[in-house]
């Protein structure tokens, strides 16, 4: 442990919450039972990475908030709501896909797409998903920028918090809880009109006929929103979320980081004094020791202790920093997306070196591919009907009166259509077999209807009359459509008695 | 940062130790954050409030009941009247639809189906076999061999009434003991089981005085068997020229049923079980494979 920490160049790094820690104190059992959360009031920033965390936020809560009012048409037999998760009638639909229970692989196929798109957007340039699209971190967004509406940037806030409670500050305090709990109320709102027709669940919501689940739902996301967003907010991400210890783990010496490049900025020291070294042809670093880095960092780090936990990499200390450098004249991206590699080959005069193919980025980018490619063959060929048998278990055959030996099957016939389909039913293996089905009359073209988007079981029976039969025979029901001359096949064994 | 007393600071993280070291790694005491702590408290105040509302506490011979006097039972009855309240729309229709009609609707037969097929593990299965395999002296009711008949209205009298049960409108008819009431000779008794296994086709001893077993099956066994012994279903009288036997072909056992006589009975599920549930078993029991039209 001490050789690792003995080559960390920067200083000792203090979590949030602990700043306050006295050093001194006595320690042992009198050392405080908690740490209090040091308040973090993010100061407003302009620049690139602001602009595109923007663009994020405005794309990612526009879907989620208006996805649930695209329609699809799906005939009359189907809702026409484009994404919808019907527990009720066990489906999901997605636009034109519409996903059964049992086929619940692709939901597991998708959920490994997503985590190597995770790692591989990790492998190139670190916390993509934290910085940008984790829905904390949007939330959190939207909510620092009602409060900065509403009670001001940074600098009043402070100045308020520290200052009496005025009616004004208290009016100011009022607004802003009262806009968080409406955004969280449509955060809530939103998330119930994917699993009910959107249009009618707000018209029942807001006459209260909706369910009760409904409003419980709501309730409950609404507190989650409003408690995550507006009060756990960077607290979240650095107790709660296990994706940051997941990450620290897979990431590498080349993956682009948000970091502070000591190599330009060190030895940090004040505007003036670092032109006087410079006169004096005395080495100066680039980093006037401003702290606007650190007071725009949402989570109320300092970048330049080096790559922390609970960094988001949000890249808002660059825009920051930018700013800055521009300011005085210096080059910009002092704080910058950078790896660990190319810092190093800088300080040693090397050209830096990006390098993208990576043994991980391989293997995560070739994942992806597989088991997307995998995911399309199932979808694009999957057959809109399908047939499963179960052999009776007791009794495992039936003697009639004539002698004659009969099995019962369970045909379980599934039409995914969204319209009724007939089929004919055919058995195979056994010659001059007499197949029935429970519930048809004997005799009948044995042609079963299953309705639209629907499960049917059948009861099937077949009767074998010529004897010395093996104790087991194969046998295969097979299905056509009647119309389109689909077939779809189900095999299960024949069994007879032995002896006797 | 060592410090004289007290613990150690860690010099990286800045957090103290807690004294405690293994292997020369020393454990940090990160402190909880005050949002944990409180939610620790919260849960001890909820498992409090818990204790007051619900059944907490067992006592000598009874427990606390809480204040919102919840039972689990109570909990199940609602459940199950709920159930039936969900199934409602297809019970009724079930109820008015005579039984050829559920047989003849797609929908109906699917319901009555899986309805009749839970009644039967939890009623029928205990005799008959889970699926109706039958099992010696109880009926296979995959079979087309019906004692009492197969059609729907058969199937439906049986199970509501019963087979030599309580019931004033019960099925009867019984199997006399033959050779214990005395009514017919030890010796004349194995010539008719070799005649009735004769009339299966079934091998007999070659020197068997099958004459003598048709004038004695004539006088003892056509009244209920009929004359060819293909059986009687007024009286449950099962045929004996086909290939499937209650209680086994062998000599042996049917001379057994002709010594001490048989009549197993069933009981009477009209009184049990709601009509609903009769009419789903019927067509279970109909559909099963033997049900004739
Ligand atoms: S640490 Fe977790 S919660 Fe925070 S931004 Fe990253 S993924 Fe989201
Ligand atoms: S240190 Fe910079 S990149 Fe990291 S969370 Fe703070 S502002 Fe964002």
């Amino acid at each position: 442990m001490d050789a690792i920490c003995a080559e960390r160049e920067t200083k000792p790094i203090v979590p949030p919450g602990k700043e306050g820690f006295d050093p001194n104190s006595d320690g042992g059992d009198d050392s405080p039972l908690y740490a209090a959360r040091t308040k973090v009031y993010p100061q407003s920033v302009t620049g690139t990475f602001r602009r595109i965390k923007w663009a994020v936020l405005v794309v990612t809560l526009g879907i989620y908030y208006l996805l649930p009012f695209v329609r699809w048409n799906r005939g009359p037999n189907a809702p026409d709501q484009a994404v919808l998760i019907d527990f009720p009638g066990r489906r999901f639909y997605f636009f034109f896909i519409e996903i059964w229970p049992q086929e619940v692989y692709f939901f597991t196929g998708l959920l490994i797409v997503a985590a190597m798109a995770l790692f591989l957007m990790n492998a190139i340039a670190g916390r993509v998903w934290c910085g940008y699209l984790c829905p904390q971190t949007v939330w959190t967004d939207l909510f620092l920028a009602i409060e900065r509406l509403v009670e001001g940037d940074r600098r009043v806030r402070m100045l308020a918090d520290a200052g009496p409670w005025t009616f004004g500050r208290a009016a100011r305090a009022a607004a802003k809880h009262f806009l968080w709990l409406m955004v969280a109320w449509w955060t809530g709102g939103a998330w119930v009109l994917y699993f009910a027709d959107a249009p009618t669940l707000v018209r029942d919501l807001a006459t209260g006929h909706a369910p009760l689940v409904a409003y419980l739902w709501i309730g409950i996301l609404t507190f989650t929103t409003y408690a995550l967003a507006g009060h756990m907010r960077e607290q979240v991400c650095t107790y709660m979320c296990p994706w940051p210890r997941i990450q620290a783990a897979l990431t590498d010496e080349h993956a682009l980081n948000v970091t502070y490049r000591h190599d330009r900025g060190e030895p940090r020291s004040s505007i003036k004094k670092s032109e006087q070294l410079r006169q004096q042809g005395l080495p100066a670093g680039d980093c006037i020791d401003c702290l606007q880095c650190v007071h725009v960092c949402p989570t109320g780090i300092d970048i330049r202790n080096g790559s922390q936990l609970e960094c988001i990499q949000c890249g808002l200390c660059i825009d920051a920093c930018d700013n800055v450098m521009a300011k005085i004249g210096r080059p910009a991206r002092l704080i910058a997306y950078d790896s660990d590699v190319n810092i190093k080959r800088r300080m040693a005069g090397q050209a830096p070196l990006t390098q993208l193919m990576r043994a991980r980025t391989i293997l995560y980018a070739s994942i992806i591919a597989i088991v997307g490619s995998l995911m399309l063959y199932v979808l694009l060929t999957r057959h809109d009907f399908s047939v499963a048998v179960i052999h009776d278990r007791n009794p495992l055959f039936v003697r009639l009166t004539d002698g004659a030996i009969r099995n019962g099957y369970t045909l379980r016939v599934l039409n995914k259509r969204l319209e009724p389909r007939r089929f004919a039913l055919a058995v195979d293996g056994i010659a001059g077999s007499v197949v029935e089905i429970a519930g048809l009359p004997l005799g009948s073209a044995n042609i079963i209807e299953v309705g639209p988007d629907q499960t049917r079981e059948f009861r099937v029976l077949v009767s074998e009359y010529t004897f010395a039969l093996p104790a087991s025979a194969p046998v295969t029901f097979h299905l056509t459509d009647i119309d389109s001359g689909e077939r779809a096949s189900a095999a299960d064994n024949f069994r007879a008695p032995q002896g006797d | 940062m060592a410090r004289q007393q007290g613990n150690d600071i860690d010099a990286i993280t800045g957090t103290e130790t807690t004294g405690h070291v293994w292997d020369g790694i020393r454990e940090l005491n990160t402190p909880l954050p005050r949002w944990w702590l409180w939610l620790f408290y919260i849960t001890i105040v909820w498992s409090i409030a818990y204790w007051i509302v619900y059944p907490a506490w067992p006592l000598v011979s009874s427990y606390t009941v809480g204040y919102f006097n919840w039972h689990s039972r109570q909990a199940v009855v609602e459940d199950l009247a709920a159930l039936k309240a969900g199934r409602a729309a297809m019970t009724d229709r079930v109820a008015q639809t005579p039984l050829d009609g559920i047989l003849a609707d797609p929908a109906l037969l699917d319901f009555a189906r899986a309805h009749g097929r839970a009644a039967f593990a939890d009623n029928c299965a205990p005799c008959h076999g889970a699926g109706g395999g039958g099992v010696k002296g109880y009926p296979n009711l995959n079979d087309d061999d019906w004692l009492w008949g197969g059609k729907l209205e058969d199937i439906v009298q049986t199970i509501r009434h019963g087979i030599r049960a309580a019931d004033d409108d019960t099925r009867q008819g019984v199997m006399p003991a033959f050779g214990r009431d005395k009514i017919m000779e030890r010796g004349d008794i194995a010539v008719v089981a070799d005649y009735v296994r004769s009339l299966a086709r079934l091998p007999v001893p070659a020197n068997t005085d099958l004459a003598k077993g048709q004038k004695l099956f004539a006088e003892n066994c056509a009244s209920c068997h009929g004359d060819e012994g293909k059986g009687n279903r007024e009286l449950g009288a099962p045929n004996l020229t086909d290939q499937i036997w209650l209680y086994g072909s062998s000599r042996d056992t049917i001379i057994e049923g002709l010594m001490n006589g048989r009549g197993a009975v069933m009981p009477a599920w009209g009184q049990r079980l709601d009509d609903t549930t009769i009419k789903a078993l019927t067509v279970y029991v109909h559909t099963l494979g033997g049900g004739e039209k």
